[in-house]
């Protein structure tokens, strides 16, 4: 299996998205640099957090237009895994991949600590392997990560199951003390309609050691690998 | 060669506005045989400041032990540098951004975190960890409020954008730093043994590449300007001496110097930082013992009709200077520009020794090389300070005082401004801000890790800066011990008030040596630091602050262990705690309270080992470090740490300084019923 994982200028989880694939999974990694243009022979994709371009204009609004980012829609329509992660997510936005956009937290203020998502979509490579329901501990670190979209979107994800993470408390109760950032309808994360696309603001690769204090988000990665093994 | 253009002299006129006195213009004037010219004056008065040149400090600094086993690198470098085994290093620095933070919060801590990376950077090493330590007035006033507001923000900024963890800090508000806040930043970082690369000029012949953003008209004379005291016309006045930064600028050129490195074909590298492209130049030439010949018109520039004097002493962020083979400019620039950042040769190494520039086809500049950085000495004569006059003792009921100093912004939890902090990037925290000393693994030396805390006490040392001094330094080095880890080094910022004040000066030279007396104690090395003196407004001098940032090994990281129900909670070490210096004077009797109870170095240094070897030997569940508002506090933290409750008795008489008293090194201990008899 060889996995993608797309460096813009700014971003700054590429290292460590590496880092877990290539020695917590023992995958086989590319760094790809963001002025490639091709993505062919890669088997998943992760476009890492950070601050691509300083998140100046807006976040992820100029990786958005970046020529590596015609490559990562074709593979899309193939039906690659991508994964968007924090940056990776609002890019992926502003690419028009995925609904919705993230605004500034309704603190106005960067976040950084661990919250509790639930699993609401299992119907994505990334949470084939977990149950809906399943409450996962993960951090967030993030100044604009408040999920938003016009009524009739946020209505049409609901219907069409494509909200795949939700902000909850450690027990599975979604309540507004439990959403860090805003989030309509507490949502931390969505897919596209094919489901292999999938964006969101935790960091999974930031909780894939037990030393680092959760293990739940190496369990993303490892349910893409058997999905992508039960392909083959 | 034309002979440099003499004007008028103009040092007389940079005196008065950077200090400079006449006995500087007889010195300069001494060694060139002539007068400086205003180009040669204006990097002079930059040079020469206190800031730069260390010239009141320099001499008491010798005091502080440099040296021991593991130094790769001491003081006079970029930044510290001490091996952890492996064939890796550490490199370890911490700087102040005081002044500026006074006049534009946000730009000024922002800029501060982006110089102390790039200093760390400069040793050859990936910064992989930030901590910092901040004053402000009460934050009931509006303008302490905004201003901490302010550096919170620009730190958070900067350090979240360039993915460079900001794992801990500390903060104290006094009235005393209402007019001169204080911004500490500590840089950590990582470096093969093999790959430390210096910031030397060497050898003649090799080509100076500039690298990084453009140069610009800001900060002109930002060192010059943190030289001096802060008045209220600052804000508006020095807003132009203030830096701005570009985080993302910064990120781009942390990784293409990581690129560059990588090459081997980097000889010697320096951050553009105080003084600019002429005081990274000079120092890298008096290192070497060389000589630098710049060429100020390949300078990149973001505007035009630059003067170049303001070429030459921008501080413009985000630059920094390579010496490389000229063979090796092209291949090394070209990865600055796929990082879309400028890289142009500007100069070349000469072997005479010389500070040259040249512009518009004559030299604007020619002047010894050392003679910019030996700025001569500055001499006064101490004069010891009074204890503060004892405020009137007014009896409060304990559980009052416990909740007054748990509200004080020293002790309660600093969750809401680590929290605008990404603590976790890199993926090496283990153990998180909030909890004594952060711990960071490194999987380049698994199971091992390294513990990181900054300490300092204001309110000790206005009441005695030798024992103050000395109580900083090994509450840092209890903190380490808690996450069992012992000191490797220390890197300091000195923070007081203008140099020239008698009791001022006494002060400084006293913390010094309870600092310097510290260490020895300990053994640990302190490989560099800073002095901030001028920390003043009208109202005067802020407390004397020397704060102490201590790394440590861990032999085996683990994640923290478990308290259970039923654990015992046991008091080690030993003191005859008072209430000299203490919060509980200065929060409840509104003063500080002379007499600090100046702590046993001996009785310290063996309880400090005796924890250490108790958190490795895992005979503890956790242990808390008593600071700031005594053993009735530190029983408090360690409650709302744990989620659990406790029921203690205390040595002793429960009076006022028996449960709020500070001062000797005291650590709280969770302890299993079976592991007692071990412990």
């Amino acid at each position: 299996m060889i996995w993608g994982v797309v460096t813009f200028p700014g971003s700054n989880c590429d290292r460590d998205c590496v880092h877990v694939l290539r020695h917590v999974l023992a995958q086989d990694v590319r760094e790809v640099w963001y002025e490639e243009r091709a993505l062919e022979g890669l088997d998943a994709v992760v476009l890492p957090g950070g601050f691509s371009y300083g998140d100046y204009l807006r976040p992820g609004a100029i990786a958005a237009t970046a020529p590596v980012m015609a490559a990562v829609r074709a593979a899309a329509d193939r039906g690659v895994p991508i994964l968007g992660i924090c940056n990776g997510f609002q890019i992926l936005t502003e690419a028009g991949l995925l609904p919705g956009a993230l605004l500034r937290n309704r603190t106005l203020r960067f976040v950084c600590r661990d919250v509790w998502v639930r699993v609401e979509c299992v119907r994505t490579p990334f949470t084939r392997g977990l149950r809906p329901g399943q409450v996962l501990r993960m951090p967030v670190a993030h100044a604009e990560g408040r999920y938003t979209a016009p009524a009739v979107v946020l209505r049409a994800l609901e219907r069409e199951g494509r909200v795949v993470f939700r902000y909850c408390d450690p027990a599975g109760r979604v309540h507004p003390r439990a959403n860090p950032n805003g989030a309509a309808r507490a949502v931390a994360g969505v897919r596209n309609a094919a489901g292999n696309v999938v964006g969101m603001m935790p960091h999974p690769e930031r909780a894939a050691e037990g030393m680092l204090g959760s293990e739940d988000g190496r369990r993303l990665f490892e349910s893409a690998l058997r999905s992508l093994a039960g392909e083959r | 060669m034309a002979p440099p253009r003499t004007e008028v002299p103009v040092l007389a006129e940079a005196a008065a506005r950077y200090g400079l006195g006449p006995e500087d213009e007889a010195a300069v004037r001494a060694a060139l045989g002539r007068p400086p010219n205003p180009v040669e004056a204006r990097c002079l008065a930059v040079m020469w400041s206190e800031h730069c040149a260390y010239r009141h400090s320099r001499q008491v600094l010798q005091r502080l032990p440099a040296g021991g086993d593991g130094v790769l690198q001491g003081p006079g470098e970029n930044a510290g540098v001490v091996g952890i085994g492996g064939g890796w290093a550490l490199v370890w620095k911490m700087e102040s951004h005081n002044h500026p933070s006074a006049v534009d919060p946000y730009n000024g801590a922002a800029t501060g975190v982006g110089g102390i990376i790039r200093d760390v950077l400069a040793m050859g090493a990936r910064p992989v960890a930030l901590l910092d330590a901040l004053r402000f007035g009460p934050l009931s006033d509006p303008r302490a409020r905004r201003l901490f507001s302010g550096v919170v923000t620009g730190i958070a900024a900067y350090g979240n954008s360039v993915g460079v963890p900001t794992v801990g800090g500390e903060l104290a508000t006094d009235p005393a730093y209402a007019e001169a806040p204080l911004v500490n930043v500590a840089c950590l970082g990582l470096v093969r043994a093999g790959g430390i690369v210096r910031g030397r000029a060497a050898p003649p012949g090799a080509a100076l590449l500039y690298a990084g953003a453009r140069t610009g008209r800001d900060g002109i004379g930002g060192a010059a300007f943190a030289s001096g005291v802060l008045d209220a016309a600052a804000e508006v006045r020095d807003r132009a001496a203030v830096q701005i930064g570009d985080p993302f600028a910064g990120k781009c050129l942390i990784e293409a110097t990581q690129q560059a490195l990588s090459t081997g074909c980097v000889l010697g590298l320096q951050d553009l930082g105080a003084g600019g492209l002429a005081c990274a130049a000079a120092e890298m030439a008096a290192r070497a013992g060389t000589g630098v010949l710049l060429d100020l018109e390949r300078v990149p520039l973001r505007e035009r009709d630059l003067a170049p004097a303001e070429v030459l002493l921008s501080e413009s962020q985000e630059r920094m200077l390579l010496v490389v083979r000229p063979a090796d400019a092209p291949s090394l620039a070209a990865i600055y520009r796929r990082w879309g950042l400028e890289a142009e040769v500007v100069g070349r190494v000469t072997p005479d020794g010389r500070f040259r520039a040249r512009a518009g086809g004559i030299t604007v500049a020619d002047l010894p090389a050392q003679l910019l950085t030996h700025a001569p000495a500055r001499h006064v004569v101490p004069a010891p300070a009074p204890a503060p006059t004892p405020p009137e003792a007014r009896a409060v009921r304990a559980e009052e005082a416990l909740l007054a100093l748990l509200a004080a912004p020293e002790v309660a939890s600093a969750a809401p401004i680590y929290e605008q902090y990404d603590h976790m990037v890199q993926v090496r925290t283990v153990v998180r801000p909030g909890r004594g000393a952060a711990v960071l693994r490194l999987p380049e030396l698994a199971p091992a890790g390294l513990a990181l805390t900054v300490d300092g006490c204001g309110r000790w040392c206005a009441v005695d800066p030798y024992g103050g001094g000395l109580a900083t330094v090994l509450e840092a080095a209890a903190n380490l011990a808690c996450a069992g880890a012992e000191p490797l080094a220390v890197t300091d910022c000195l923070n007081f008030g203008r140099p020239e004040d008698p009791q001022v000066f006494w002060a400084f030279a006293q913390a010094v040596e309870g600092i310097a007396a510290a260490c020895r104690a300990l053994r640990v090395p302190v490989v560099g630091g800073n002095v901030s003196f001028s920390n003043e407004g009208p109202r005067g001098p802020i407390l004397p602050t020397p704060v102490v940032a201590m790394v440590g090994r861990v032999p085996e990281v683990d994640a923290p262990a478990l308290v259970h129900e039923g654990d015992l909670l046991v008091l080690l070490g030993s003191a005859a705690p008072g209430l000299g210096g203490s919060l509980y004077a200065r929060v409840l009797w509104g003063a500080l309270a002379p007499g600090f109870p100046r702590p046993d170095l001996e009785a310290a240094v063996r309880t400090i080992a005796c924890v250490r070897q108790a958190v490795r030997r895992r005979l503890v569940a956790s242990a808390h470090d008593v600071s700031a508002g005594g053993v009735a506090v530190a029983l408090a933290e360690c409650c709302l740490i744990l989620g659990r409750g406790a029921e203690v008795t205390l040595p002793g008489p429960g009076d006022a300084a028996a449960l709020f008293g500070e001062g000797g090194t005291r650590v709280i201990c969770a302890v299993a019923p079976q592991h007692l008899e071990p412990l």
